[in-house]
């Protein structure tokens, strides 16, 4: 796995280099000349939701037009316990007007109901006709587990600053994991509804409401283990970008 | 300020400080500069500084200005925004010391001057720029006269106040006639760092568009036309996942715009004498703003465009691009006050001043009109783009639509505004009081647009358009041996010199990559469009716009050579993701463009965004082909209609490197070129 990620890296730099361009050696610095990288932290949902448990998603990108490494964080804490961790390290390539193709390197963190555990990840974003954006991706876990997961966003503009959000998430996996209340096909939902208000395009507190659901085999895990498998919760939360 | 605007498009969002702008601007910048004491009648107390001679000393470094009510640090030329007048006289050798007081490299660029490469000003390309702390000296004999302007090459610095007007005394009589004259400097300032402005970009491109559909002009569209109808007629807005009010990348949500660098409502001011022929010398020295340019209650005689003595036309209205210049001279016959009124190509601002035979006087400022919003001709119809139906689009009358497509020259496309109001799209229900008349004897509505997309054209249409099969360009027109960039390039069946392109529309392979979100497949001749939100100017408020079709040279074509070759130059950009280019590839990526000494080319800018593109050739002149070849206009700096096509002819006369761009700042990072003329 380590690998992977020495592998994006790689490629990262290796783009970089390429990028240099036709007027870049021996001429003094132009300022059209390279592409500006550029850093980004984009924090999607920072929530406090209605049982007392709060949620982060967000990534952070850096980059040219072209070749980007982006990094995907969620969290989500419940009675003060960390449910769910997880980082993604990506190289993100721009291959069509809309669409980056993105690999690289998932990691769950270690919690207190389960080890830690490193995927490879292939994945594309971007933005659909009808401006849905879709972030879907194919994992490979260490073990051989399989998982692919697809989610798609929408923006319904009632005002140029009052923004409704619903979205949806869905998780696949090809085994079930008794362990994490995971089963094979369809396993998780995830939808929101998120009311934002955009004081600036850069910080726009929300609320919503968000729904989880289990399914199959997931959902009987869920009740073997006396989880509930349907979830709906008020959010109140920030999006905010830098 | 109470406006009231025309359009069923609210502006909620426009931002306060656009008509609440800072009132201490002026009094900031007067402490700053000391150049603005009242020292005559002639120049009221906010013009810029004239310097004259042939030696100057300029110094680029920090002022503070405050144009919002808050305090910023703007990159001056001495001490000035904006930079001091430069008025200069024709035959004459100028000496120009530059000093560089900031902590990066920068440069000066003489826009528009005829000169050698090495004195062009483009860091990379003709010089190395000027280091911090060290002066460079440019010298350079001048052969052209007229208004022109200056303004770094470095980085954004543009943005932040490095620009001023040149005024070149011709050195024998001027043949135009005029009592008194004025620069009139329009430009866009920030109050946030035009690093910041192009990261927002980059991150969120819709960052300063507050004029995006909501759910309210759905509802009304809905109600008004039926979920069908409503459905299909966005369909390929939402197939292409593009805005149709994506008019400028940057608004007045963050710009105050200028006028010689005052706020609208400190509001400069001009003084004339009734009866005077007062000679207004307007340049658009934004970084990123396209002005509709009008004085309520006085004609405008255009006499002079990039420069260049041109036959003088009677208009009421024009746009200027970012860096064109416009010669007009007015005759106020009445004692009061007029306002120079020059509101944004997106109506998210303006820049105002005042014309006046008496300090202290003000006319009305008038509304802002309506905001335009893009239709199918500012697209190209770009039939191949996601998959659209087209046979879903019944409820659109296509075949009417097309109309401006099918008539490429000699007509007055501004005429085409309106069409059928019924079936129309969106973006042209606006568009009231249409005389159906206009469009006599070009009735194709029984054309369906289904054998539209099979016979392509109807080529009879266009004017003896020679159609060679699609695909006959080579890749270095008949030039290998230059080696460089690769490009469309035509050399056989090539139009006449001054009548524009023949070349059928040819999309690179490197188009299809993901720099382009769109290409346009039937671009209109934008020659006679008078642009986005201006084709209905005359019907709606009687209003004569200029267009580039008006244009026509003082004096004939120097060079009438015909074009041995022809480049195909595609402007190409992805909104989304905010990249633009040429042909697809951004700068850093290209090879120069190679032209052989002496030889004239023809240049066709095929515009495959829905932006109005100002693109400008260093070092030689673009010569515009208005179907005039005997007078053919001469300008640096060529507006491309969203969606169209232009052309104008090059002589390779200036041996060298030279930047071939556009001049829409946030744009210049990939839509460049070298050209490289051995």
């Amino acid at each position: 796995m380590k690998k992977l990620l020495m592998t994006s890296a790689l490629l990262l730099a290796a783009n970089a280099a390429a990028q240099e361009g036709h007027h870049g050696t021996g001429t003094p610095d132009h300022v059209m000349d390279h592409d500006s990288l550029l850093t980004f932290l984009n924090i999607d949902q920072l929530e406090v939701r209605e049982d007392d448990s709060q949620a982060f998603n967000g990534d952070l990108w850096f980059g040219g037009d072209r070749d980007k490494l982006w990094l995907k964080g969620t969290l989500e804490r419940e009675e003060g316990e960390t449910e769910n961790a997880e980082l993604q390290v990506l190289y993100s390539r721009a291959v069509a007007p809309y669409w980056d193709l993105q690999m690289g390197l998932r990691h769950d963190f270690k919690l207190e109901n389960g080890p830690s555990k490193n995927w490879g990840v292939i994945g594309l974003q971007g933005l659909a006709p009808y401006f849905f954006e879709v972030d879907s991706a194919l994992f490979v876990g260490e073990d051989g587990d399989i998982g692919f997961s697809v989610g798609a966003e929408y923006e319904l503009l009632f005002t140029q600053r009052l923004i409704l959000s619903p979205e949806i998430e869905l998780d696949f996996y090809g085994q079930n994991d008794r362990e994490n209340e995971l089963g094979t096909g369809l396993s998780d939902m995830e939808a929101g509804l998120r009311l934002r208000y955009e004081f600036t395009r850069q910080f726009a507190p929300y609320i919503g409401v968000h729904r989880e659901r289990k399914f199959g085999r997931a959902a009987d895990f869920a009740r073997e283990d006396g989880h509930e498998t349907r979830e709906t919760t008020w959010v109140i939360g920030l999006k905010a970008w830098f | 300020m109470n406006k009231k605007h025309k359009s069923s498009i609210a502006l909620p969002q426009m931002s306060r400080r656009t008509f609440v702008t800072g009132m201490a601007a002026g009094a900031a910048l007067l402490g700053a500069t000391g150049s603005r004491a009242l020292s005559s009648d002639h120049r009221p107390a906010t013009s810029p500084q004239t310097l004259r001679g042939n030696n100057f000393d300029l110094n680029i470094g920090y002022t503070s200005v405050n144009f919002t009510g808050r305090s910023r640090t703007a990159t001056t030329v001495n001490g000035s925004l904006p930079a001091p007048v430069l008025r200069w006289r024709e035959g004459q050798r100028v000496t120009l010391n530059v000093n560089n007081s900031l902590a990066h490299d920068s440069s000066i660029h003489w826009h528009g001057i005829i000169l050698p490469t090495g004195q062009d000003g483009v860091p990379g390309l003709s010089f190395n720029g000027i280091r911090p702390g060290e002066t460079f000296q440019y010298q350079f004999d001048l052969n052209q006269s007229g208004t022109y302007w200056y303004h770094s090459h470095s980085g954004f610095q543009e943005q932040t106040g490095v620009y001023g007007a040149i005024v070149i005394d011709p050195a024998g009589p001027d043949p135009v006639e005029y009592d008194r004259d004025y620069v009139v400097l329009l430009s866009d300032w920030s109050d946030t760092a035009p690093d910041a402005v192009y990261g927002k970009l980059k991150n969120e491109s819709h960052y300063y568009n507050f004029r995006r559909r909501t759910v309210g002009d759905l509802w009304s569209d809905i109600r008004e036309k039926g979920v069908r109808r409503t459905f299909r007629e966005r369909e390929m807005w939402n197939e292409m996942r593009m805005s149709d009010t994506d008019i400028s990348d940057v608004t007045g949500y963050t710009y105050t715009y200028l006028m010689n660098g005052q706020t609208p409502d400190a509001n400069w001011t001009a003084l004339f004498k009734r009866g005077e022929k007062v000679r207004l010398r307007f340049i658009n020295a934004a970084a990123m703003s396209i002005f509709d340019v009008r004085i309520p209650g006085l004609k405008m005689k255009v006499v002079a465009t990039d420069g260049q003595n041109i036959e003088p036309v009677s208009v009421d209205e024009f746009r200027i691009g970012v860096a064109e210049t416009y010669d007009v001279v007015v005759e106020p016959e009445a004692d009061t006050a007029y306002t120079l009124f020059a509101q944004t190509i997106d109506r998210s601002g303006f820049a105002r001043g005042t014309l006046t035979p008496e300090l202290g006087l003000s006319a009305a400022v008038p509304a802002m009109d309506y905001a335009p919003v893009l239709g199918h001709r500012d697209m190209g119809m770009a039939h191949d783009m996601g998959g659209m139906d087209h046979g879903g689009m019944g409820g659109m009358d296509h075949s009417k639509m097309d109309h401006g497509q099918h008539q490429m020259g000699g007509m007055d496309h501004s005429q085409h505004g309106g069409m059928d109001h019924s079936k129309m799209d969106h973006s042209q229900h606006q568009m009231g009081g249409m005389d159906h008349s206009q469009h006599g004897g070009m009735d194709h509505s029984k054309m369906d647009h289904s054998q539209h997309q099979m016979s392509g054209m109807d080529h009879s249409q266009h004017g003896g358009m020679a159609q060679g099969a699609s695909g006959q360009y080579s890749l270095h027109g008949g030039r290998p041996e230059l080696g460089g960039m690769q490009g469309a390039w035509f050399t056989e069946k090539l139009g006449r010199a001054g009548f524009g392109s023949n070349s059928p529309i040819v999309h690179l392979p490197s188009e299809y990559r993901y720099t382009v979100d769109m290409r346009a497949e039937q671009p209109m001749n934008g020659l006679r469009d008078p642009g986005i939100g201006l084709r209905d100017h005359m019907q709606r408020y009687g209003r004569r716009v200029l267009n580039y079709g008006d244009i026509r040279n003082l004096t004939p074509t120097i060079d009438k050579r015909e074009p041995t070759r022809e480049l195909q130059l595609h402007l190409t950009g992805n909104m989304e993701r905010y990249v633009w280019g040429m042909d697809g590839i951004k700068f850093m990526e290209a090879e120069p463009l190679m032209l052989k000494y002496g030889e004239r080319i023809r240049i066709t800018l095929v515009n495959d965004t829905m932006m109005t593109h100002p693109i400008h050739l260093h070092g030689m002149w673009s010569e515009l082909e208005t179907e005039e070849p005997d007078y053919i206009p001469r300008k640096h700096t060529i507006l491309v209609q969203p969606g169209s096509k232009i052309s104008y002819l090059v002589t390779a006369d200036a041996y060298g490197r030279w930047a071939y761009h556009c001049h829409l700042l946030y744009h210049m990072p990939g839509m460049f070129r070298e050209v490289r003329v051995v």
